[in-house]
């Protein structure tokens, strides 16, 4: 009787080649663009989606041809944050086309396929078990991805969920993924767990393009100086302890969560505002950053 | 998987797989010499797990769609407010055949079960289900 290795090809299901399709289709969208940088953070509620769409928007204002990849299936906000939620996503023949934000900022997000806003990312399916959901996610990540139309791009940030366990899967996906910026708040609790996540991000060799101290201070509204909005940030000293560079401090500014809950561009419409500077000082940063990290890989 | 007739020792072809069915993928294959036929009826859990890698179980020959892993993954019905849920005239009647203490209860299974499956009217037939789940 004949074996397992004299039979060619898996009955029918052709499941590798079509596995190696996936990839070159993903490769070939992705070979359009230039850089591409994953925003992660230790933990939720650090404004890690917030800072991606403020630095979107800066680089977008300077010319550059951004895209934002929404890779937190179950909490999404970066469809709501640039203006786009409830635009009808078109398709072409090569995929679908991305909602276009200030600027021509291209967003994708599964936001965008649901119906109405209470509605959640639930799953069809006869079992929900964590492995299943997991693959689930990263599949639908994989597709976001491949499936829209990003065209030629300079840079596309992955906007990761909290916690560093998809960074992996992106990888994976993506392997040559230009590095990754942390966000975090100056608070012990944020500190401590994204130092868990840098530790695992040096582990898997990818490089860390830099740590941003979100909401690190606030502007008094009377005399205008800055106060320190946490008693005590060590994330300047974290860095250098961790040995990753510190790419700035975004003071607390209530204009930004109102700016992006009402999906307007804030660093176009508050000219000097203290936290506009501050992103524009990381913006650069991360522009010399990645521009010389091309350079390097000449 | 590959699938061998042992009578002809020859790999069995595939012939076509039908819709998903609760998760469950049939699969046909037949022997080319002798024309046997197999179906194989898969695992649900596997099935759905396969699937979620994106790749077609029983043939790949099929245009690549956009997003198609992603529609098919999310269910995309709002979910129910108990609002939205309409009860017909004859299940209102047998509702308040339930004795009053137990109504609230009942109510409360069949809404939850409609929310779950998307249901918008609570019809006798809704009701018999719920029934039998139970045990009421």
């Amino acid at each position: 009787m004949k074996r397992y290795s004299e039979i060619s090809g898996d009955g029918g299901s052709n499941i590798v080649a079509q596995v190696v399709a996936q990839r070159d289709r993903l490769k070939s969208r992705m070979d359009r663009i230039r850089h591409k940088v994953a925003v992660m953070s230790g933990k939720g509620g650090v404004g890690k989606s917030a800072v991606t769409v403020n630095l979107s928007t800066l680089l977008a204002m300077r010319g550059y041809r951004v895209g934002i990849v929404d890779a937190d299936i179950n909490g999404p906000s970066v469809a709501k944050m640039t203006g786009v939620r409830g635009r009808k996503l078109d398709t072409s023949e090569n995929g679908v086309l991305p909602a276009i934000g200030y600027s021509g900022i291209k967003v994708m997000s599964t936001d965008m396929l649901l119906p109405f806003d209470e509605t959640p990312v639930a799953w069809n399916g006869p079992s929900s078990t964590h492995a299943w959901v997991g693959t689930a996610e990263m599949g639908m990540v994989r597709e976001l991805l491949t499936d829209t139309c990003w065209g030629d791009l300079d840079m596309l940030f992955i906007d990761l969920p909290p916690g560093p366990n998809r960074l992996n899967d992106i990888i994976n996906l993506i392997p040559d993924l230009n590095g990754v910026i942390m966000v975090t708040i100056p608070s012990e609790v944020s500190e401590l767990v994204v130092m868990k996540s840098i530790s695992m991000v040096k582990e898997l060799k990818i490089p860390i393009l830099g740590l941003i101290e979100n909401m690190g201070s606030y502007i008094c509204k009377s005399c205008g100086s800055e106060e320190p909005l946490f008693p005590h940030s060590s994330v300047k000293d974290m860095a250098a302890y961790l040995n990753i560079s510190y790419l700035g401090r975004i003071p607390f500014d209530p204009l930004i969560s109102q700016a992006l809950d009402k999906g307007l561009p804030f660093l176009a419409e508050n000219k000097d505002s203290p936290s506009k500077k501050a992103f524009m000082k990381i913006g650069e940063k991360l522009i010399q950053c990645t521009e010389f990290q091309c350079r390097a890989s000449l | 998987m590959k699938f061998l007739c042992v009578k002809c020792d020859e790999q069995m072809k595939f012939i076509k797989a039908d819709t998903p069915e609760e998760g469950s993928v049939s699969i046909i294959f037949g022997c080319p010499k002798c024309n046997n036929q197999i179906a194989m009826l898969t695992n649900p859990q596997e099935t759905q797990l396969v699937r979620t890698l994106g790749v077609n179980i029983g043939g790949g020959a099929a245009p690549h769609e956009p997003l198609t892993l992603t529609k098919g993954l999310m269910k995309d019905k709002p979910p129910l407010l108990d609002d939205d849920i309409v009860w017909t005239k004859e299940a209102e009647e047998r509702l308040k055949m339930v004795p009053p203490f137990v109504q609230p209860m009942a109510k409360r299974a069949i809404i939850s079960y409609a929310r779950e499956k998307g249901i918008g009217e609570i019809t006798l037939q809704v009701m018999d289900v719920v029934k039998e789940k139970s045990g009421m």
